[in-house]
Order: C-alpha cells, then structure tokens, then sequence
C-alpha cells in the first residue's frame, strides 16, 4: 500500500527518516536543509520515533558523532547542504574509511565566495573522492526512493559504505510535488534491522577502530574501499530491483530518455533533467533525433555501462552543475570523456556549465545547448567549454 | 577508594608494548585512568602521541573497545557512541553500565578540540574528558599551544635573540570547563597515583561530561631526564604552577597546599625549555612568571575559601 501526497524535497527526506526510524540523528541547520532536521526533531520531541538527536555545534561535529554512533553499531543519519557539507570534508573520508554506514540527505547548494544559498552541485562534487556513493534526484518522489534505498545499500555486507542522497536546494528541497509515499511498514520491512557489524559496544569482541597505518598497511585499507566501491554496483543493482518489486519503480545508475536513436544528446544530473526532457519532445517533433541521459549514481560511475549507452550517439554535450576550476572542464564530463575513451564509436564532446548558484535554466537554455551541439554535428568540431546563461 | 595492591589486581584495559617514549607521562596517565575504572569501557582518543603510540596497526594496547577518528572531534565521536548506547540500552539490544572516556592531548583540547569539547559537554554527555596535557604539540614536533606557559621555548615560539620563548601565559581551561556548569573538573598529576584514581573516580560517577586536566610530562618537548618524570610534576605541585583541585557541582576544593610554596625556578631548571630564562639579564621575565603564578594561585586560594 502506498499514498500520493503533495510534499517538498525536504519533507520528503523527514518523511523518509521517520518512516527509516534510525537510532540516531546527528545534525546541524544549514539552508536549504534545515527543514530536513527541523521536522525530524519535532518527531522526537513527540515520541514517535525510537531515534536520539544529537543537536551538534556544527557540521564537523555532526560527522564526528555521527561517526562514533555508527561505530557503536547505531543507524545512524544525519542531513547538510554546502558549506555545512565543505565543512565535514575531513569526517567524509574518515567514515568511508572507517567502513560505516551512515546516511545522509544532502541538498545541492552553491558553495562560497561568493556566499549563495541556491542550487548548484559544487558542494557534492567536493565529495566525489571521499569513498561515499552519491545518489542525485530528479524530483521528490526519486529523493524519498533514493534515501530509502541507501540504508541498505549502505549496510550491504559487501558496500558498508556511507551514502549520500541529494536534492536540488530550493527547486526540490522547497517545491511542492506530488509523490508517492510507502506504508510505515512497508518501509520497515524493506530496510529491516541492520546487518551485525564488528562495533564499538561489543566488549566480548574489542576493537580498535581508527589505527594508524603507516607504509605497511594504509595502501590495504584504502584498496578496500575502492574494493567496497567496485562491488557496490552490483549492490546498488540488486537493491534497485528489489524496491522495484515493492513500488513499480525502476532505478538504474541512470536514466535515459530517447536516447536508443539518439544523434544529438545532453548528459545531465538532477532536476533539470524534467526541463530538458520537455525541450528533447520539442526537438523531437520538429524531427530532430535528440535525447538524454540522466546521471543518478555518480558514485560509483557505472563508467561500462554509461558507455554502452552511449557510444551510438554523434555529438554529446555534457552539462554540469559545478565547474571543475581545472582550466577546461566540469567534473561530469571528465567522467563522461573517460566512459568514452574506450568506446567503439567515439561521440563528439562539448561540455557546458550551467546554473551555478541557482541561476534560472530556462528551455531556451537547453536549446540553446542542443543548437551548439547542432552546429559541432554540422561542422565536424567543437568548442569547450561553453558556460550557458551567464553575461560574459 | 581502591588501594594500589586493589589496583594492581585488576585487568589491565591499557597494556603494554606502546611506543610511547621512556618517561613519558601519557601511558602512565592512560594506565592509572583505565585502572581506576572498573566498568567496561569505550575510549576515544584524539590524534596525538597517545593514539599514534598505542594504535600502530596491526596492534594496539587497549584491550577495550577504542574508536579514533581526528585531532579536533574526540569529545563529538563520544558524543556520538554515548549516544548510540544510551539508544540502544533504552531498545534493550545492550545490558552493561558503560563508561565512556575521551583522551586529548592540549593541542586537541585547548586549541583546535575546544568547540567539540564545549558541545558536548554543553549537552551532557556522560563522559570523562581526560586532557593529558604536555603544554605542547608535541606530536608534531613541539609547537606552542595554548597550553604552553610563558617563557617555554618551542619550535613555533623558540627563544631567540629578540623573543624569548613563548610570550603569553597559557589559558585557563579549567574555567572555561567549569563556565558549562559541568558537575565535574579536577586537576591532576600522574605523580600522585592516588588524587589521579579518587578524581577519576569521582568523575565518572558524575552525570554528565565530566573534565580532567592532567600535567603529563614530555620528555622529548621539555625536555627532561626521564627518571624525573614523576617528580616534575610533583615539583609543579609544590611550586602552585599546577594546584590540585576540583570543582563539584561548581564548588572549588583544594586537594593539596604546600607547606612552603616553592619558587618557580625549582620547576624550570629541571627542563630545557626554560634554561634561556635562568640566564643572566632575564630575571625580570622570571620575575613576571613568578608573578602571575602567584597571582592565578591566591585567585584559586580565593575560590575555594568562599566555598
């Protein structure tokens, strides 16, 4: 059983918890995910959840108790956004490496300076290397699916890995869309009682968590993680078609749209991708052969799989929704150009940046995109990078 | 009170084969903190020498439960497992009394730690804080802190020609702890095995975040004859550079006055790191340490007669 109801991104995170009902929370406010943890502590405050919240003196903070609770074999959860997110850089590595599986809703926002509340996914991208998977939403009824699926995906015997899921701050976290919710104890039943792990309470079984490693041993505990990250693939599969069974939705490592005939496609993460699918039926009646492709799970990269989908296609502009400040290109289209560099029919590339601190990106936009990669078709070459929507 | 045969009698929680350096003050303070507490015990551990020293992977020298995670958050990581036992005792899923401690050198709490160490024990949670404090980074290399005393030559504040050693005096941790309304702070040395075991004992059957700040000598960063490790701090004792005292539910008591408070100088020349300032043409620095000595000493005298 299920219900439709309208919610924001954020009351679908809250609602999720709730329905999750993890053993701690630790967290800390940051716009736009404030509303995330404000909702979640009113159903403390009124008993219906089993779940301590630790209200933190900051984001570093909520990482590190997050860190100790799930070392004690607690669920354990937590949400930020930005500069909240900058600010726990250090405690994301040390989770990953520590192998705990913590969760966390993470609402896409420009990071500083210049100082900017509103979505871009630069925050995310700083966290691309830490060892966490990283799922991003199209809309709230795919960020209520996503953090629900990550409590088990985190806690897989092979993955035990930490995992974000995110939102677009403000265009998902505070719009109202219609959604379709699961049954408390549906949800229960799903991510059932967490697998033992070795922790921190068992006195019979001490540990010692966080060793130094020195020359010896470092090189084995990091080529772990990328092992957990290798495996996390079949995982996150496996997981996605088991909540498929449940609610008739289907999630892969991305999504595409009319892409199989596709000559001219766009690549893009999050919820843009409704905007540009709308300019893709455009393209499409007027007889161009236009498609997409949406990135969910950029971490892991399904780099085998992005290729297969995409070696057809004869022009490829990858949009991203941060800079890489590398002198030439965003962090998707390195990704993308890597997918690629293997492929039998290698796709012309053009990478755009779009949207950074929440600028508007209007169907015009996107065709305006679709029209340089119309022209690199007709001209045989390509201009990199093209930021799009910005007075230059 | 236990006494030392009670001692050591019971299972060691902190055991040999550590690389801490002969004459170190950390692992004796470890040992004789984990000594005092028969109950099964979580440690956390701030990156520092005691951590590095005892977690060289694929060994270590707890044989109790021990988490590490970074140099700044050892009081949030308890938080965090204090609060995960507190939930998981109230579900059932574990039936032991747990004490939780957390270990931070000064730097991980004086300086960079102090943010963690106040939002915990804003909140209350049931932990001792145990700051074995060598009034440096000495992890890295002997780096002034804030903790370090005026005077004290390190590698960031070395005596030179100008500046001679560190110019400030060190801060006053103790209120800041005491400032939280915590309802237990003491001052220690692992000198006095004794007054070491009582407070920690104390301190762990206070509820809430309780603090203890221990003089730990470093033999390297001082630097001093390792054999008098022990009587160093007993000698900051007897010189009131370092009182034993403790505050109960915000109430001072003093734990020892010396019969004859002896000149700081008896404290600095068993170290390097003061041996600029017994040179001629700098007593008057001597005479400006001495001073504020005195004067933080009769301030505590003050606090625990109102009470």
């Amino acid at each position: 059983m299920s219900i439709r109801v309208a919610k924001t991104g954020n009351e679908a995170f809250a609602e999720a918890m709730r329905q999750i009902n993890p053993d701690v929370v630790a967290a800390y406010p940051i716009t736009p995910a404030t509303e995330i943890v404000q909702i979640f502590s009113q159903f403390v405050a009124d008993g219906i959840v089993k779940t301590e919240y630790i209200a933190v003196e900051s984001e570093h903070s909520a990482m590190s108790a997050c860190i100790g609770a799930s070392a004690a074999g607690a669920r354990t959860m937590t949400g930020t956004s930005s500069q909240g997110l900058a600010l726990m850089w250090e405690m994301l590595y040390i989770a990953a490496g520590l192998r705990l599986p913590i969760i966390m809703s993470v609402v896409n926002r420009a990071l500083s300076s210049p100082i900017n509340i509103h979505c871009d996914h630069s925050d995310g991208m700083g966290a691309r290397d830490s060892g966490w998977i990283q799922i991003f939403s199209e809309n709230v009824q795919e960020a209520y699916d996503n953090i629900i699926q990550a409590v088990r995906i985190a806690e897989h015997p092979d993955v035990r890995l930490p995992v974000m899921a995110t939102t677009d701050g403000f265009i998902l976290s505070h719009c109202l869309e219609v959604a379709e919710f699961l049954d408390d104890d549906v949800v229960q039943k799903f991510v059932g009682d967490a697998p033992h792990r070795p922790n921190i309470l068992d006195f019979e079984n001490p540990i010692t968590l966080g060793a130094l490693d020195l020359q010896d041993y470092y090189f084995e505990h990091r080529r772990q993680v990328a092992e957990a990250m290798s495996k996390s693939i079949k995982a996150i599969d496996e997981i996605a078609s088991e909540y498929e069974k449940l609610t008739g939705r289907r999630y892969d490592f991305f999504e595409t749209y009319k892409l199989d005939d596709a000559e001219y496609a766009i690549i893009l993460i999050g919820s843009t991708t409704g905007t540009a699918k709308d300019v893709v039926d455009e393209l499409r009646s007027k007889g161009k052969k236009v498609g997409l492709m949406k990135i969910r799970v950029f971490r892991p990269f399904n780099y085998l799989k992005v290729r297969k989908a995409l070696e057809n296609v004869k022009v490829l502009g990858v949009m991203d929704r941060a800079d890489g400040l590398n002198s030439f290109c965003g962090p998707l289209y390195s990704e993308i150009c890597t997918s690629l560099y293997e492929a039998n029919n290698r796709p012309l590339l053009m990478n755009f940046i779009y949207g950074l601190g929440g600028r508007e990106v209007k169907e015009e936009d996107i065709e305006n995109t679709f029209e340089h990669l119309f022209r690199a078709g007709k001209e045989g070459k390509t201009v990199n990078t093209v930021y799009i929507g910005v007075r230059e | 009170m236990p006494s030392i045969k009670d001692l050591a009698k019971r299972e060691a929680k902190f055991v040999s084969g550590h690389r801490l350096c002969p004459g170190c003050g950390a692992g004796v303070v470890a040992r004789h903190v984990m000594l005092a507490i028969d109950k099964p015990v979580v440690v956390g551990c701030a990156t520092g020498c005691l951590e590095v020293s005892s977690t060289i992977f694929p060994y270590t020298s707890w044989a109790t439960p021990f988490i590490h995670s970074a140099f700044e958050n050892v009081a949030a990581t308890i938080s965090g497992a204090e609060t995960a036992y507190r939930t998981l005792k109230k579900q059932g899923k574990i039936d032991k009394d747990v004490v939780f401690v957390a270990f931070g050198g000064d730097g991980g709490t004086y300086d960079i730690g102090l943010q963690s160490l106040s939002g915990a024990a804003e909140r209350g949670h049931k932990m001792l804080y145990v700051c074995y404090n060598n009034q440096a980074y000495m992890n890295t290399g002997v780096q002034r802190s804030s903790a370090t005393p005026r005077g004290a030559s390190t590698t960031t504040s070395p005596a030179g020609k100008v500046i001679p050693g560190k110019v400030q005096f060190s801060k006053d941790i103790m209120s800041i702890m005491v400032a939280h309304y915590i309802p237990y702070a003491a001052q220690t040395i692992p000198g006095r095995w004794n007054d070491l075991v009582n407070k920690v004992e104390k301190a762990t059957n206070a509820d809430g975040l309780s603090f203890i700040n221990v003089l730990s000598p470093c033999r390297l960063g001082w630097p001093h004859k390792p054999e008098l490790a022990m009587e160093i701090t007993r000698l900051a004792v007897e010189t009131c550079l370092w009182p034993l005292y403790e505050v109960i539910d915000g109430k001072y008591k003093l734990n020892y006055k010396p019969k004859e408070k002896k000149p700081i100088t008896e404290w600095f020349k068993l170290q390097g790191r003061f041996a600029h300032l017994l040179k001629p043409g700098n007593e008057h620095l001597l005479e400006s340490i001495q001073q504020e000595v005195d004067r933080r000493w009769e301030n505590l005298l003050k606090k625990c007669e109102t009470n």
